[in-house]
């Protein structure tokens, strides 16, 4: 900080208005952020122990609760239940989400589009807990979807969605489509129409067109719906909540167990395994499409 | 545009009615079973219209005490997250320090956390430090940490834009740098302080992940829903869950108007201020 600009500031700002930037945003970033943050890897470190020992000889580092969570095979299943299911959730919305939102911004200016996008706003808004009760009723096991396989002869029985992972997936693309089409759509709205007239004059195929124009223009906007979806989806608590059993159970849900159970040490650790999980499908969205941090959190 | 072929549209306009069936029909459904009068939530089979549900759902007590509770939760994330927003969106547009990305990255990092990672470390933190263990007031930061985050982006977008030369001419004409921010910047900044407001009361309000973990014993109103949905017996929850759409769509559309009233009349104050600034740039010279 060079002495102008500090003088600069005081002249701006005023002592109290530096003061309460600087005490604003230390409380939020240490307090807020960084200390629970640090105390929950140091207890994903620690034996589970009562607080009377805490402190004690028993009180050491130790991997074990790490070990347990990656290390357990059911646990292992979930971990990468969970992965795959919200891979498959993003791929899904992706490939919804491009077309759809290529079509509106190619529809032009035209007045239903605005209407559409406001109309969209509706199911966007509406909180996952109710998207998941629809889901809940349409899906049960007298419920309509059911009804209508059995009168068309698909099914012979009603099948039990609920109880499995199809349930909670289906689900999962309800509540977090959108998320995935907004940010698609407001990058792809940017795109100058002419540069496709001119790449179709000049006789390119659709797939060209797509391949590179559209894709490269809308990068910022694929990866942050990516990365938003998939974050969404892995570490969604209610919807696998509402709509799976006891045999689709999600990481979220494993960690809420050991908190049920008290011990908070081993679900630290899975809380630590699922933050990792997530750094590193985001940092590889980062680096595949390079955009920076900026270009996402808008 | 290059006219698209008569099949090629109707594939378009097929697939905007798909997909637009497929998102409002579940909610339609949903919002429909509140009026059969039938003790499972189904429309098959249709028993009749009733308003039952509405009066069953309307008379239930640890529903209001719910709603209470999330109110009084959001009102306090709202008075701590529009000011620490504030104060982030300052630091990262208007001032000069070291390491302004890292500090970016560390404030923004809770809104690509998963909410309940931020509750189990939020509760783990106040607990094994203080000894303080889950109650509403923990709701009310764990919840901070990420919706400071969106006040913040809210504020830096309206910042960029801002014009410093206006500050300098106040404190140039003798202001305080608190009259000045109260008179200049404030005011400047007002739709999106509307903005973070709403923002703040919405998420906190609708708000499941972090509180779940933070909350103890107390119940908010999304723990309430949930607790009723996963028992799942009676259309009263989607008597509850219509009056809950039907609020989005008001509150959504209220904001909308709200907020374009705003922006517009930002706009209008900002044109008389440069239009009063040149009068009185002219007005010596005409003197002369």
């Amino acid at each position: 900080v060079t002495r102008a600009a500090w003088r600069d500031a005081v002249r701006r700002f005023g002592h109290g208005g530096l003061a309460f930037i600087f005490v604003g945003c230390a409380f939020w970033a240490l307090v807020l952020i960084v200390l629970p943050t640090l105390l929950m890897v140091d207890q994903a470190f620690r034996p589970y122990l009562p607080r009377s020992e805490w402190g004690g000889p028993k009180d050491i580092y130790t991997a074990r609760n790490l070990v347990a969570a990656v290390g357990e095979p059911l646990n292992q299943i979930i971990f990468l239940k969970t992965i795959w299911a919200s891979v498959l959730v993003t791929v899904l919305a992706l490939v919804n989400a491009y077309p759809l939102s290529f079509i509106l911004v190619r529809g032009g200016r035209a007045a239903w589009i605005g209407a559409i996008m406001i109309g969209l706003l509706i199911p966007f808004w509406v909180n996952d807990i109710l998207k998941a009760f629809a889901w809940q009723i349409l899906l049960a096991r007298f419920g309509p979807i059911n009804n209508l396989l059995i009168a068309v002869g698909v099914l012979a029985e009603p099948y039990p969605f609920l109880n499995l992972d199809v349930g909670v997936i289906v689900g999962l693309i309800y509540a977090y489509l959108l998320f995935m089409l907004f940010p698609l759509y407001s990058a792809m709205e940017s795109l100058d129409p002419n540069q496709l007239d001119a790449a179709r004059d000049l006789g390119a195929p659709g797939w060209r067109i797509h391949w590179d124009i559209v894709v490269p223009h809308a990068k910022p906007g694929i990866a942050s719906g990516c990365i938003v979806t998939f974050m969404l989806a892995a570490g969604s608590f209610a919807v696998p909540q509402i709509l799976g059993g006891t045999r689709s159970l999600w990481v979220t849900q494993l960690i809420y167990n050991q908190f049920d159970a008290i011990n908070w040490n081993l679900g630290a650790a899975y809380g630590l395994a699922l933050v990792v999980l997530c750094l590193v499908f985001v940092l590889t969205m980062m680096s595949v499409f390079r955009v920076s941090l900026r270009d996402i959190a808008r | 545009m290059t006219a698209p072929g008569r099949l090629g549209r109707a594939i378009v306009v097929f697939y905007l009615v798909v997909f637009f069936v497929y998102m409002f029909l579940p909610l339609v459904y949903m919002m429909a079973v509140a009026f059969n009068d039938t003790r499972i939530p189904t429309l098959n089979p249709w028993r009749g219209f009733t308003l039952r549900w509405f009066v069953v759902m309307w008379e239930d007590t640890r529903m209001w005490e719910s709603v209470w509770k999330s109110v009084v939760i959001a009102v306090w994330v709202i008075v701590l997250s529009v000011p620490l927003g504030l104060a982030g969106a300052l630091l990262m547009t208007r001032l000069q320090v070291a390491g302004k990305p890292f500090v970016y990255a560390v404030l923004v990092s809770p809104v690509l956390t998963p909410g309940i990672i931020i509750g189990l470390s939020t509760l783990i933190f106040w607990d094994t430090t203080f000894d303080i263990g889950g109650r509403w007031h923990l709701s009310v930061l764990g919840q901070s940490s990420f919706i400071s985050a969106y006040c913040m982006l809210l504020f830096m977008a309206r910042l960029q834009r801002f014009d410093p030369t206006l500050e300098e001419a106040a404190l140039d004409l003798g202001a305080t740098p608190l009259k000045m921010f109260w008179t200049v910047t404030l005011p400047y900044m007002r739709p999106a302080v509307l903005s973070a407001v709403a923002l703040s009361f919405f998420q906190s309000f609708e708000n499941y992940n972090t509180t779940v973990f933070t909350i103890g014993n107390d119940l908010t109103f999304t723990m309430f829903i949930v607790g009723k949905v996963r028992k799942g017996v009676q259309p009263d929850t989607n008597a509850l869950a219509f009056v809950l759409v039907v609020a989005t769509i008001a509150g959504g559309i209220i904001y909308e108007v709200v907020r374009r009233r705003e922006v517009r009349q930002a706009e209008v104050r900002a044109r008389a201020a440069m239009r009063a600034g040149e009068a009185v740039a002219i007005a010596p010279a005409a003197a002369r």
